[in-house]
């Protein structure tokens, strides 16, 4: 005796050059934990968005039914109103603010603007009760862990009475206890009635808790698995299943000797001091050789390689860096790059690019030593330098004039590239280089990659997306919760295998 | 960063070669900013010229002008540097202050003997001005103490010490010639001068004050030599853009803007070599002007500070220490603020206790007429100077004009908003 509670009918959206989401369906049915499964970038976070209506009515295809009634939402606050609640990843709390504060903001218990206290912390109460929180309302949420910071999240959505409840990776930054108690916490509510819909892809997790898997993979649903046909093997199946056509540029890999080696590399946050981000890594990289590191958002990955360029990320790090089996000091970005090293960042936007400026002083800024003598730029020179990388690169501008703010996430990331390929590196650490580009600007990033091994340099390739690691790498590094806990040949890899390296490597902490 | 300036040599719109009337379409619209901002100096300035009966380019008003406005122009070099790095210094006025106060304790007070030198006062100012600058900068850089905070701090320090050190409310001096004649003083006419047209004797045999035409002949060289060279340096970045293939602005549009460019110039030469020639003041502020034009245009530490200004973050990835950048960009801001300070004092011929008081709202003001923007990143120091211009202009004017104090604050604070309206609506529409 289930109803339907909501129905997504063909939702497609679509962003400029890019189509994260083709004619997806997803049916939750009232009173069930409905898990979505899929990799990084599969469309899970988008889908949620179109839900809860951070994208609003109109700038995607397809129906949402909820409740029996057909919905267009213009912004969070209407699908809010109808009992549809998210809870990100990326939490919402203001540190500085009381949990009864963050509880009822924008929402308080008030008069004509005058807030009755009394109200909100009886209130706060009965709802910290709900999710087995013993914490007084008024202690700010910074003097609290990320676990119970999740449950004030859990308690703010309960406090909108919400009908649906998404959490979005809520375990990604938590405990083994933190999260088996917030699942247990799902149970619970589960057993009251309330429908939850939890995105994930710890596997265990989602064994554990769900009655329905759906899984996506590259922006379509694949399946949706009742109870009793979950199964880590079926699901991982299901994700990765897609076929390696000849989405990658050929090459004959020619690799020499090792060129770049870290040994026993330890770092710990910038912040929680006690909290040890990245734990004994070793790696070495040879000469023309693609060297790729895979794992889940939150592997540690980017820290690594930012604590290694420059000591950009963590603290108390220890451990040892050679180059060409000489130890080298990287403690400062400068140093970094005179010893020849590169590190193509992540997130363009916030620590690659200037985007107030154009494509000419982007490039040559990790090297302006090349286009000046004694401090003074010459600026024919480094127009040519400009004009000449963005051939290289095949940037798509009007002029080398162009600001880069203005330009397409593709020709943004050719940008960054050609800024630290004038840098002249040995290594070059790509993280996540397609990140948010559309297919062929990815083919071109994929053919710059292959021309530089070919020309001798040594390439690190940080990426969540396992086809593509498998597709351009000679070998693989697999990395879990600041391990590494596999290495292969690309050549014996599969999708299968990495998964099976993160999966284990997370039953191995359980135990 | 993003536009050229436009007097500056290798300005244009410099576009890949084979776009042909383009060119000149989109060297005027990348250029508009700055175009537009000098076209309001010159409005402003015909404006005041008529209701104030043609008082305003009367060279002896033209060299007030200039003696009047110029500490705030030096002053407004250091801020855009700062200002384009994301920060803002609000100790510059009380900083000036304590250097005019201490320069002039140096000077008159204190039995310092030989130290009491102007040249060796104005040295030892100098250098406490970087150190103050230093120890400002050092707690936003290292520290990252919002810079707000820091040099609110600084102002009401430098204000307290310039105050305490002058005893009070009196005020030190008379402060020697020799000093004076940085602010007040003209450059000697070394070549001589020539009289156009004899002034008018009248009845009782003596000359009447401002008849005649006579002309400070080394004042008029200099004038030719600073035109010749804007225009040789320009033709020479023109062949070699064409020399590397690369198209510079269409070449009507270069002579026109050069041959503007000149008679601007020469107008005002001619102006102050009928008076006493060029101002010292005006030549130290010339001076500074290239050296800060060259040094955010053509130089690396330049050009990392407006990376540090667009991106903090990228730019310290990018291998620039922003941190020592910071500390240096506050060094130079202290060390100008000591220059101001000087100035002033040398123009009152005293130190007292309010100088330089409120000026640093004066010099933020004009940074940001000069189109600065207030996250950083973005300004000239063309845009600066010319900024900095209008403010001077409209005060004269309105002071001219018997406008109200009161009331020429009204109108100053309006421009302000205006010009900064006018470049988001120009920011948004493209």
């Amino acid at each position: 005796m289930t109803s339907t509670i909501l129905e997504m009918r063909d939702i497609t959206k679509t962003f400029p050059g890019v189509k994260a989401l083709s004619n997806v369906n997803l049916s939750v049915e009232e009173g069930e934990i409905h898990a979505i499964v899929g990799e990084n970038g599969a469309g899970k976070s988008t889908l949620m968005k179109v839900l809860s209506g951070v994208y609003p009515s109109g700038t995607y295809e397809g129906d949402i039914v909820f409740r029996g009634q057909e919905c267009h939402f213009k912004g969070i606050h209407d699908s809010e109103h109808i009992g549809i609640v998210i809870i990100h990843q990326e939490l919402a709390l203001v540190p500085m603010l009381s949990i009864a504060e963050n509880i009822f903001l924008g929402n308080e218990h008030a008069t004509y603007g005058v807030i009755d206290w009394n109200a909100n912390e009886k209130r706060t109460k009965a709802l910290l009760d709900k999710v087995g929180l013993k914490e007084d309302p008024k202690t700010l949420i910074t003097n609290i862990g990320v676990g119970k910071q999740q449950l004030v999240e859990i308690a703010k959505a309960l406090s909108k009475e919400v009908k649906l409840l998404i959490l979005d990776e809520p375990t990604a930054s938590l405990s083994e206890k933190d999260s088996q108690a917030l699942l247990d916490l799902l149970l619970e509510f589960k057993r009251q009635g309330m429908t939850s819909i939890l995105i994930s892809h710890k596997l265990n997790e989602v064994n554990r808790v769900a009655d329905k898997v759906t899984v996506i993979r590259d922006g379509r649903t694949i399946e949706t698995l009742p109870r009793k046909d979950i199964s880590e093997d079926r699901i991982i199946t299901s994700m990765v299943g897609r076929s390696l056509d000849d989405r990658y540029p050929p090459r004959e890999p020619q690799i020499g000797e090792v060129v770049f080696e870290v040994k026993d590399w330890s770092v710990y946050h910038p912040i929680h001091a006690e909290r040890q981000v990245i734990k004994n890594v070793n790696l070495n990289v040879r000469k023309g050789e693609v060297v790729g590191i895979a794992g889940l958002m939150g592997a540690g990955r980017t820290e690594f390689a930012m604590s290694l360029f420059g000591r950009s990320y963590g603290r108390h790090i220890t451990g040892e860096v050679l180059l060409e089996g000489k130890p080298i000091d990287i403690s400062s970005v400068s140093k970094a790059v005179e010893n020849r090293i590169a590190y193509v960042t992540e997130d363009r936007k916030t620590y690659g690019l200037n985007l107030i400026d154009h494509i000419k002083h982007n490039v040559t800024l990790a090297n302006l030593g090349g286009v000046s003598s004694r401090g003074v730029i010459d600026d024919m020179r480094e127009m040519s330098v400009a004009n000449d990388y963005r051939k290289k690169t095949n940037i798509r501008a009007s002029s080398v004039y162009q600001l880069t703010g203005n330009l397409s996430g593709g020709n943004q990331q050719k940008v960054v590239l050609s800024k630290w390929l004038f840098a002249d590196p040995e290594l070059l650490i790509l993280d996540e280089p397609t990140r948010g580009i559309d297919v062929g600007a990815k083919y071109e990033i994929y053919t710059i990659i292959a021309r530089l091994a070919a020309e001798g340099k040594a390439i690190i390739v940080i990426s969540s997306e396992m086809p593509e690691l498998l597709g351009i790498t000679d070998r693989i590094y697999v990395m879990n919760e600041g391990r590494m806990v596999g290495e292969m040949a690309a050549s014996d890899a599969s999708q299968e295998k990495i998964m099976r390296a993160i999966v284990r490597g997370e039953g191995k902490k359980a135990s | 960063m993003s536009t050229e300036s436009a007097p500056a040599p290798q300005s244009g719109a410099a576009e890949d070669v084979k776009q042909g009337p383009r060119i000149a379409v989109s060297a005027l619209t990348t250029n508009l900013r700055e175009y537009g901002l000098i076209i309001a100096l010159i409005v402003i300035m015909l404006f005041f010229q008529y209701t104030t009966s043609g008082t305003l380019f009367k060279p002896v008003n033209l060299s007030n002008l200039v003696q009047q406005n110029s500490f705030i122009i030096v002053m407004a070099l250091g801020m855009l540097l700062v200002i384009v790095s994301g920060h803002i210094d609000l100790s510059v006025g009380s900083v000036a202050g304590f250097i005019g106060a201490l320069a002039a304790m140096m000077m008159v007070i204190w039995p310092l003997g030989p130290l009491s030198n102007p040249l060796v006062v104005s040295i030892i100012c100098l250098i406490v001005g970087g150190a103050i600058g230093a120890a400002q900068g050092y707690w936003i850089a290292y520290h990252r103490i919002p810079s707000f905070i820091v040099t609110l701090a600084g102002m009401l320090i430098f204000r307290g010490i310039c105050q305490a050190l002058l005893g009070g409310g009196s005020s030190v001096g008379p402060l020697p010639d020799s000093f004076k004649a940085l602010s007040s003083g003209f450059i000697p006419d070394v070549i001589g001068p020539l009289t156009l047209i004899p002034p008018t004797v009248n009845a009782a045999g003596k000359t009447i004050l401002g008849s005649g035409l006579t002309l400070h002949m080394t004042t008029i060289v200099l004038g030719l030599i600073a035109v010749l060279a804007y225009a040789y340096f320009g033709l020479r970045a023109r062949r070699k853009r064409e020399r590397h293939g690369y198209e510079a602005e269409p070449f009507p549009l270069f002579v026109i803007k050069t041959l503007v460019g000149s008679a601007l110039a020469l107008f005002l030469v001619v102006q102050f070599a009928s008076y006493r020639g060029l101002p010292v003041v005006l030549l130290v502020m010339g001076v500074l002007i290239s050296l800060f034009v060259f040094v955010t245009k053509r130089m690396t530490i330049g050009r990392r500070i407006y990376a540090m200004g667009g991106n903090a973050k990228a730019a310290q990835l990018s291998g620039i220490n922003t941190e020592r950048l910071t500390l240096l960009v506050f060094i130079n801001m202290g060390v100008l603020s000591a220059l101001g300070g000087l100035i002033i004092a040398a123009r009152l011929g005293q130190a007292v206790p309010a100088a330089g008081l409120g000026s640093e709202l004066d010099v933020i003001a004009a940074v940001f007429i000069g189109g600065a923007s207030a996250m950083g990143g973005v300004g000239q120091v063309i845009g600066a100077v010319v900024g900095g211009f209008i403010m001077g202009v409209m005060n004269n004017g309105m002071s001219i004009m018997g406008v109200n104090v009161d009331w020429q604050q009204v109108v100053k604070g309006l421009v302000l908003l205006g010009a900064v309206i006018f470049d988001v609506y120009n920011k948004n529409k493209a």
